[in-house]
């Protein structure tokens, strides 16, 4: 019962706190009432026995406070009363205020916007039922050579059947398809996935709209179905849910439509439009191989199985496929990795140093805030004394300065979070590449973890000064304040301690951004090994059913580059199934019948390409050796081929290779290919070594993919037009892709290292520019307080150029401890940035020796102001200020 | 009249929580009653009683309630709870046995 009386009379203080004054008042003032009326009836008169009562009652008001401190809340009303005051001052001063909260606001925006990025992305679990028993199972290699190898269609087939460890397991291949319409819409090539019927069912991901695939969807014999992303329904169909049931074509061959994916469903990233059944759509002899390296694997753990165990399994099972198949690219190990992990692998690091150097940044930015709240509290060094000689005590104004600094850092962070939006809505737009960048926004844990921040940064703020603020020698402070000598050594001290903390943290900054710079351009000037300036590139996709024999496939590839040589402005066209920069996409092992067998286990591996005759002169490959292919060369006859360089090098060590054999192992028949040219090098991938490649003719005709390369003169992006009007005039419901300049797929390839690197940039000069205003502040404020002294000093004859320096020298101090600490500490971080590197070692000298001269520089820049005014005192000046 | 003694901490809650034991009383009467029945020797100083009033009104043993005075003006009148009345046993107890307690020391001295 007493509680309910104590939250009554609790909850009444809070709502009718005013009315609860009012009564106080009324309460003491009948007191009082009563008191004068007795004492006038003991015969005083009416004004004697006012002042009688007052000296028994006592003051008033400070009673009334010391009731009302006794009811609940009381605390809630102070600290409105502190932010008030608080507010008030900060109002006073607003360049301080806006600087201060500008600082805060770009500390912690930019910390809120990559935290959102780091927990959506890393953190927060997929969006599919038990994820923590959801993983992706890869081929390894027992000696660690490689962990993440996708796995061979006979070899899932070998897992699923005796893996005891998983409840399910899928299989699934990205793929795309030539969608063509029905009802004159144009021809697009679509994103697809195709997997096993199961792999759904496994995400526990039900059809918005129709049904999920069966089992007897999933065979080669089955009636071809298509399930559609949310995103093409709404696109392309206009949501109408009449689409099910309904046939569309994906590469001219009719599919039916059994059901929608929901809107929420964008594994694995949201540019997938299809879904198909995978052994309906892959050959069954493709599924049986153990050498064809193509698929991925999702599977679901039983309850209480672990990771280890089931790796341990599966690579049991894995090692006796090998031992069964001692011969060709079979492996002997697996390795299982958390589904989560296996999608953001590749931004995972990088996502991490540019968070770590967020971190750096608002503790920069703490920094800075505290140097400016010490200068601050310096200035009011004499207020702070007089109001402790007056008895406020110093509980009291450590918690006014904590509530002045968390004013600031809220403020910060309100503008902050508006920071934190705006960014992640460009981050969102410029990385799509990012997985899983759809699910990025702002919840309830990022808006938490900011509170945390403003909290944590207010505290961190204000108790550095507020501490520091010594009001124990009351009357030295008066005593100094009163007669401006540089006291104060303390308060400088301490900023100076500040100040070469935030030096040291920029200087980590810069050189983590300097290494991935530099990294960053080795990776672009990196030389491909073909032209890549003024080339236009496309994917062109012949589909099965027009183009079912090898005639019509040579044909129209052969008109295809034979009219788009002859446009205006065209220097050169050529087709190859891969271009440079746009990665492996395939390779094949083969054997060389001149040499002797390999042992037991050995492969010769090479890159797969198909390409035309005219492709070498087109994209400026150089002809090393040899002869190129001819375009006679073709169907049966095409029994050339050219290798490059590195094959060269790597498999025909001291010998020509010119009329030597190659026997790939293609699957049936295995013809054997001449030798007839070696060409120059060209990389798949920048960051990557050149990696020995066979040129097959494209002209044998075996393949429908094809992407065609376009040489001009002038702005390659101005021949797009016209090219896609010949592609047109060939074959009217042919789809182009992926419509890129050479240089814009190099920059596609670079687009996280570029990303990386901009960011780390603006982070490292952000924080350059608050370390400059920090070394300005700190000397200017030195220079203030001692200008009486400098003043003596020249009075007593000292030169200008030796006060200059004796300034200079107080300025960079701590900039030149900033240095050696963050110098020190940039050893241990660049290690973290290893990975991240490309060409370009962790301690690289030039890196260190740039962030330091620049840093000296920019310290130097911000010390000269300050230093120069100081030498230009005049003593009389300044002797009389006081 | 010699001068007031000051009260011993702590006992002004024990005295205002005694004093309302008979009867609702406002503040001023509360300090007269106590001023009176020890015969002159305990004067609260008037303004601490209102802090300590407002004190036990928050812990719940005593209530208070509007209500009109002797001289037909509004004044806040205070009474015991059940929870004061226990109070009130429960520190009597206390004082009966410290006051003893003090009595057997200054004796045997």
């Amino acid at each position: 019962m007493r509680w309910l009386h104590k939250l009554s009379m609790q909850l009444r203080m809070l709502f009718f706190r005013g009315k609860e004054d009012a009564r106080l008042n009324d309460e003491l003032r009948f007191h009082l009432e009563q008191q004068i009326a007795e004492n006038i009836a003991a015969g005083m008169s009416a004004e004697d026995a006012r002042h009688a009562a007052l000296r028994l009652f006592g003051n008033p008001t400070a009673l009334r406070d010391q009731t009302r401190e006794t009811w609940n809340w009381n605390w809630l009303e102070q600290l409105w009363r502190d932010i008030r005051y608080g507010a008030r001052t900060l109002a006073r001063t607003p360049g301080f205020s806006i600087i201060a909260i500008v600082v805060m606001a770009l500390g912690i925006g930019a910390n809120v916007a990559l935290m959102t990025v780091v927990r959506s992305v890393l953190l927060k679990p997929l969006p599919f039922k038990d994820t923590d028993r959801l993983v992706r199972l890869y081929e390894a290699d027992s000696h660690g050579a490689f962990q993440d190898n996708v796995v061979a269609g006979g070899t899932f087939a070998a897992w699923k059947t005796q893996a005891r460890s998983f409840d399910d397991m899928a299989i699934t291949q990205r793929i795309d398809y030539n969608l063509s319409g029905a009802g004159g819409q144009l021809p697009e090539l679509a994103d697809a996935y195709t997997a096993s019927w199961n792999l759904l069912p496994l995400l526990g991901v039900q059809p918005a709209v129709g049904r999920n695939f069966m089992s007897s969807d999933d065979r080669p014999n089955a009636a071809a179905v298509v399930m559609l992303s949310w995103g093409l329904w709404k696109r392309r169909y206009g949501g109408d849910r009449g689409i099910v049931g309904k046939s569309i074509l994906l590469d001219a061959r009719p599919y039916t439509v059994i059901g929608i994916l929901p809107a929420w469903f964008t594994y694995p990233d949201a540019k997938v439009q299809l879904w198909t059944a995978l052994y309906h759509e892959k050959p069954p002899w493709l599924m049986q191989l153990y050498v064809a390296h193509n698929f991925d694997v999702v599977a679901r753990l039983k309850p209480g199985v672990s990771i280890q165990q089931a790796t341990a399994e599966l690579s049991a099972i894995q090692a006796q496929i090998r031992r069964q198949f001692p011969d060709g690219p079979v492996n002997d190990a697996a390795n299982i990795r958390p589904m989560l992990e296996a999608e953001v692998l590749s931004v995972k690091t990088g996502l991490y140093v540019v968070f770590a150097a967020t971190g750096c940044l608002l503790l920069i930015a703490c920094l800075n805030v505290a140097n400016l709240l010490v200068a601050r509290s310096a200035a009011r060094r004499r207020e702070t004394a007089i109001r402790s000689a007056l008895g406020g005590s110093r509980a009291r104004l450590i918690r006014e300065r904590l509530i002045e600094s968390l004013i600031l850092s809220f403020a910060g962070g309100a503008i902050g979070l508006f920071f934190a939006s705006l960014i992640l809505h460009w981050l969102v737009s410029a990385r799509d590449d990012i997985p899983r960048a759809d699910a990025i926004h702002i919840d309830g844990v990022v808006l938490l973890f900011t509170l945390g921040i403003m909290l944590a940064c207010g505290f961190f703020a204000g108790l550095i000064p507020a501490m520091s603020s010594n009001d124990r020698q009351i009357l030295k402070t008066l005593h100094e304040s009163s007669r401006s000598f540089s006291g104060g050594r303390g308060s400088t001290r301490l900023r100076q301690l500040l100040l070469a903390l935030e030096v040291g943290l920029t200087v980590m900054l810069l050189i983590g951004a300097g290494l991935l710079l530099k990294s960053y351009r080795q990776l672009r000037s990196v030389d491909l090994g073909c032209a890549t300036s003024h080339v236009l590139t496309m994917d062109i996709n012949l589909p099965k059913v027009e183009y079912d024999t090898a005639a019509k496939r040579v044909s129209f590839f052969e008109q295809l580059q034979e009219r788009v040589r002859q446009l205006p402005g065209v220097l050169g066209a050529g087709l190859s199934t891969v271009l440079p920069g746009k990665g492996r996409m395939r390779d094949d092992v083969f054997t060389i019948p001149e040499h002797p067998p390999l042992p037991r286990g050995q492969v010769l591996d090479a890159s797969t390409r198909f390409v035309d005759p005219g492709y070498f002169q087109a994209m400026q490959i150089p002809l090393l050796q040899g002869r190129l292919l001819r375009p006679d060369e073709r169907y049966a006859r095409a029994l050339s081929v050219v290798v490059s360089e590195s094959l060269a090098r790597e498999y025909f060590p001291g010998e020509n290779p010119i009329g030597k054999h190659i026997v790939p192992e293609l699957g049936e028949g295995n013809p054997s290919y001449a030798i007839v040219g070696v060409v120059g090098d060209t990389l798949e991938d920048l960051s990557m070594p050149a990696f020995q490649t066979i040129y097959y003719p494209l002209y044998v005709g075996t393949e429908r993919s094809a992407m065609l390369a376009v040489r001009t003169a002038n702005d390659p992006t101005a021949i797009a037009i016209p090219v896609q009007k010949v592609i047109a005039g060939l074959d009217r419901n042919l789809p182009v892709a992926n419509v890129l300049t050479m240089d814009q797929i190099i920059g596609q390839s670079t687009v996280n290292e570029s990303f990386d690197t901009k960011l780390l940039l603006a982070f490292a000069v952000l924080s350059l520019v608050l370390a400059a205003v920090g070394l300005f502040g700190v000397l200017s404020y030195i220079v203030a307080q001692r200008t009486t002294e400098i003043g003596v000093r020249i009075a007593l004859g000292a030169q200008r150029k030796q006060v200059l320096k004796l300034m200079l020298l107080d300025g960079l101090r701590p900039a030149i401890a900033g240095l050696v600490i963050g110098v020190a500490a940039s050893v241990g971080a660049s290690r973290l940035l290893e990975s991240l590197l490309f060409g370009t070692h962790p301690f690289d000298p030039i890196v260190f020796i740039a962030v330091c001269g620049i840093l000296l520089v920019i310290a130097a820049l911000a010390c000269a102001m300050p230093a120069w005014k100081a030498s230009r005192v005049d003593p009389m000046q300044a002797l009389r200020t006081e | 009249m010699g001068k007031p003694s000051d009260l011993v901490q702590g006992t002004l809650d024990l005295l205002i929580l005694k004093t309302l034991s008979l009867e609702a009383k406002h503040g001023w009467a509360i300090a007269k009653r106590i001023q009176q029945v020890s015969g002159d020797v305990l004067q609260v100083q008037q303004g601490s009683l209102y802090p300590a009033l407002h004190r036990l009104e928050q812990q719940g043993w005593i209530k208070a309630r509007w209500a009109e005075s002797e001289t037909g003006r509004q004044a806040k009148f205070y009474s015991l709870t059940a929870a004061g009345r226990k109070q009130l046993e429960a520190e009597t107890a206390n004082w009966n046995r410290l006051s003893e307690a003090i009595n057997i020391v200054v004796q045997e001295a």
